[in-house]
């Protein structure tokens, strides 16, 4: 087990130092760079920006830059956002309340309410709430996000006045049920695709699970029908739901890019958004290695927990 | 596709929206005076502002503002928060006249302020001003300001004028003089926009590019510093030792919405309880007029939508191909079909509301004909396929702007059709704002684009620094003159109009250099913009004001209606 771990952490490091250097190159090589909102204003003479790309070492060479880079973050000095003027960690942390808040709630959602449409689906397969939940989960795989989000504002909100049509409070108010009241509007809309997934995985998992040799023999044995599902059946049907939670798991933290920009939610995926339209470097960068460990780390845990629910797949020495 | 005359929309101007009501209440503000609009309010008296500071405002912005240290490089929207925290020597009111705020008066040559035909300036400042933290304010700070824009090391966001000026000196408390290295008479505009910091907290740092103070600023002005949360909002709370009038709301808060569909919605909805900067969306200007309990206006702003031609381009060079090209845009298309009707033409490179604006220019004409003539003048035949040609040169050439911009990439369209029919072939090249706003524009690598900016330095008409022939970046100038305009007489009525500061003479020489402008056609005007902005009903104090890069400029003197 040990060994697998330390094998699997110096894997994980060799990959981050990739990602982090094709990160670094991608950014710094798109064209135009941090200077040009400035430039946009038209108050700042060529001189002045000239002057901030040298403070700033964005006139040096790109090996140099990515090794004065990774020096200092290896150092724990994420940098400094150039938009910002805030220590990148600082911003990093400032933003992942907000998206910890709604992409937790709306991941419990989807999984209890994928999950049950999924296993619901796979007893009763054929029959009319199968073929309900199919369309319905064809039709919330194929809306788009932003439209969907859109639609829910316009509705809800402008329409019949019940949600507020964004934010993550009002502001002014701070109480809890506040809060509650702004996170159905997003939560919705996320939860709308993630449960659609997750119920064609659990459904389709499910299915073949309950025609496996041990599920018969459970049944002519006469164990009651609701152990076999709950004890045999939802146990090894989980196996690949614990993969794809584990490749969730990113983007729980990353957070979603297109809610939280339609429903005004300060959290990371607008904070990345933001970043990369203004080439913010430092935080941009941040950002990435973040995610990036969160996924090594979401992989590894999801691999671990294999072991935990499946003995046969766990791994010896 | 709505319908607006030249006329509606001129008569909108200067201040559309203000009802008798406000222009009251303007004056209880203090800004009555200023605003020349006494005369006119007469009736039924506006309800005074509260004794204490009450309520609160929350302002919808589609930009986040993240520079709050006000020397530093900052966006424009950065400037709604400094407005609010720091105080300048002066501030311009909407019509351009200069009112003093940390000075005590505007420094001239009659009052002695200036002398030695503009090279020594001594301002006198305001007594009982203190910093937030309750520190008095005195030359000292202003002093400082002034030399750590000039620091070596320093971020400063521009030097602009600020090089110029040496030794420095604190002549008493309230009392600072200086020399500039020749006499600039937009200096006084720039100061108008320079924020004073405080040298007590600031000199303290190791480093002032990384200050403490840089995320949590202390200043004069009638807000101060509240909390923050990133990506949503900023809350400024009412300084009550404020030395000017008001604040009469207990807070303002400043709401970031990122997308102006979903910012409209909110201020549909009332979340927030005004827009201003980038405004309300031009297709939604007609449905948000009938909004009850919201006022929607049309506000003055000095930028212009422009095509902007790169002259080293052998095409564009000519200036009889500019002239086709002027003659053949269809503005009041542009203008009606695209824009909803919503911006004004313009024939010059100076906003209209300036002192310096010269309404005489020819107008133009969208004449098909017209534009024919002057290139079959000029030798461009045309060729088998349509296009003309002139010593084996296609008349051909790009036009770039921002991808996404989805009102200009209709108006490429536009133009693009009528530009075929002269024998002109125009092709589109847009690329994302950080490509195009990068050394694509900086550098002059454009053949043309598509762009909206302003040609003066802060609120003075000056435009050398976009038009001289040393301010060509690309030709290692320190300037904006990105079209690479050259022009000796231009040189020299620039030089010229810096040099004095009477303002007749001044306006003489801005005259003449937007005819040269209008002939030359260095840049191609397109219209003048009018963004919408709205607020809602009650909210009194609110006032456009185009020598105020944001409309949050008196937000000290705002308050609710009860």
């Amino acid at each position: 087990m040990s060994t697998f771990l330390v094998q699997r952490l110096m894997q994980a490091l060799v990959l981050l130092l990739i990602v982090s250097m094709i990160g670094f190159a991608i950014l710094h090589l798109a064209p135009g760079g941090p200077l040009s909102q400035f430039a946009a204003g038209g108050e700042m003479s060529q001189e002045d920006l000239d002057r901030i790309t040298e403070q700033l070492g964005l006139n040096r060479a790109l090996p140099v830059q990515y090794a004065e880079w990774l020096w200092r973050m290896l150092r724990g000095d994420w940098g400094l956002s150039y938009r910002d003027h805030q220590p990148v960690l600082h911003i990093i942390a400032s933003h992942i309340g907000a998206t910890l808040e709604l992409m937790l709630t709306s991941t419990l959602l989807a999984m209890l309410l994928g999950a049950w449409i999924g296993i619901l689906g796979a007893i009763k397969r054929y029959s009319l709430f199968d073929s309900l939940a199919t369309i319905g989960a064809m039709i919330a795989l194929s809306i788009p996000t932003f439209w969907f989000g859109l639609v829910v504002i316009y509705v809800f909100s402008v329409g019949l006045g019940w949600l507020p049509s964004g934010n993550r409070y009002t502001i002014g108010d701070g109480s809890f049920l506040n809060q509650i009241h702004h996170l159905i509007g997003p939560c919705i809309v996320l939860a709308l695709v993630s449960t659609a997934v997750w119920s064609r995985y659990m459904r389709s998992s499910m299915l073949e699970v309950i025609n496996q040799d041990y599920i018969r023999t459970a049944r002519a044995k006469g164990v009651p029908e609701g152990q076999i599902l709950l004890r045999h059946a939802f146990r090894n049907a989980l196996l690949p739901m614990i993969t794809i939670t584990g490749l969730h798991v990113p983007t729980l933290l990353s957070g979603a890019l297109v809610t939280e920009t339609v429903f005004t939610w300060p959290g990371m995926g607008r904070l990345f958004l933001d970043s990369i339209s203004y080439r913010d470097y430092p935080v941009v960068m941040g950002i990435l290695m973040f995610t990036a460990v969160l996924v090594l780390l979401g992989s590894l845990i999801a691999d671990l927990l294999y072991g935990v629910a499946d003995p046969r797949i766990a791994r010896n020495g | 596709m709505t319908k607006h005359s030249n006329e509606t929309i001129r008569s909108t101007f200067p201040m559309p929206a203000l009802h008798r009501r406000e222009v009251l209440a303007l004056g209880a503000g203090g800004l009555l005076a200023a605003s020349g609009l006494g005369a006119r309010a007469q009736t039924k008296a506006a309800p005074p502002p509260p004794a204490k500071p009450t309520g609160q405002v929350v302002v919808g912005l589609s930009q986040e503002p993240t520079a709050f240290n006000p020397l530093m490089p900052g966006i424009e929207v950065d400037e709604t928060v400094w407005m609010q925290l720091f105080n300048t020597m002066w501030l311009a009111d909407p019509q351009g006249n200069l009112m003093p705020d940390l000075a005590a008066e505007i420094p001239s040559e009659a009052n002695g302020g200036i002398s030695e035909g503009g090279l020594v300036w001594k301002v006198k400042l305001r007594a009982g001003v203190t910093w937030h933290d309750g520190t008095p304010f005195t030359a000292e700070d202003v002093k400082y300001t002034l030399e750590l824009i000039n620091a070596p090391g320093f971020k400063s966001r521009t030097r602009v004028g600020h090089a110029l000026v040496k030794d420095i000196k604190v002549t008493g408390p309230l009392e600072i003089t200086w020399r500039m290295e020749k006499a600039y008479a937009p200096y006084l505009a720039l100061l108008s926009n320079t924020f004073i910091v405080p040298k007590h907290l600031l000199e303290k740092a190791s480093d002032p590019n990384t200050a403490p103070f840089n995320s949590a600023p202390v200043g004069t002005g009638p807000f101060k510093w509240g909390t923050r949360q990133p990506g949503d909002n900023i809350t400024l709370v009412a300084n009550e030792k404020y030395h000017g009038k008001g604040p009469y709301l207990e807070k303002a808060v400043l709401k970031y919405v990122p997308d102006q569909t979903a910012l409209y919605a909110q201020f549909r909805t009332g979340q927030v309880d005004l827009i201003i900067g980038t405004g309300i969306p031009a297709n939604f200007y007609e449905e948000a007029k009938k909004l009850p309990g919201r006022k929607v206006v049309m506000i003055p702003n000095a930028s212009l939508e422009i095509l902007m031609p790169n002259l080293e381009n052998p095409v564009l060079a000519e200036k009889a191909v500019r002239q086709a090209l002027y003659a053949s845009i269809n503005k009041q298309a542009i203008i009606d079909v695209i824009y909803y009707g919503t911006h004004k033409p313009t024939e010059s490179f100076a906003p209209q509301e300036s002192w310096a604006y010269n309404p005489n220019l020819p107008k133009q004409q969208y004449d098909l004909a017209k534009a024919n003539k002057i290139l079959d003048e000029a030798g461009w035949k045309r060729s088998g396929s349509g296009v003309r040609m002139k010593n084996g040169v296609p008349l051909e050439f790009a036009v770039s702007t921002t991808t996404g911009a989805a009102l200009r990439e209709q108006c490429q369209q536009l133009m693009m059709q009528d530009w075929q029919q002269v024998g002109v072939k125009m092709t589109i090249s847009n690329m994302p704002a950080a490509v195009i706003w990068g050394e694509f524009y900086t550098r002059s690598k454009f053949q043309s684009l598509l762009v909206g900016t302003a040609f003066r330095t802060v609120i003075d008409p000056d435009p050398a620094s976009r038009f001289a022939s040393d301010a060509i970046p690309a030709k290692n100038g320190s300037g904006a003159n990105q079209m690479q305009w050259q022009n000796a007489e231009v040189d020299k009525l620039l030089k010229a109009g810096q040099e004095t500061f009477d303002q007749a003479k001044r306006k003489e020489i801005y005259w003449k250099l937007q005819e040269i402008a209008r002939e030359e056609l260095p840049i191609l005007p397109i219209f003048q913009y009018a963004p919408i902005e709205g607020y809602k009903e009650g909210l009194i104090g609110y006032e456009p004001n185009i020598n105020a890069r944001q409309n949050t400029w008196n937000m000290g003197s705002w308050y609710w209606a009860r």
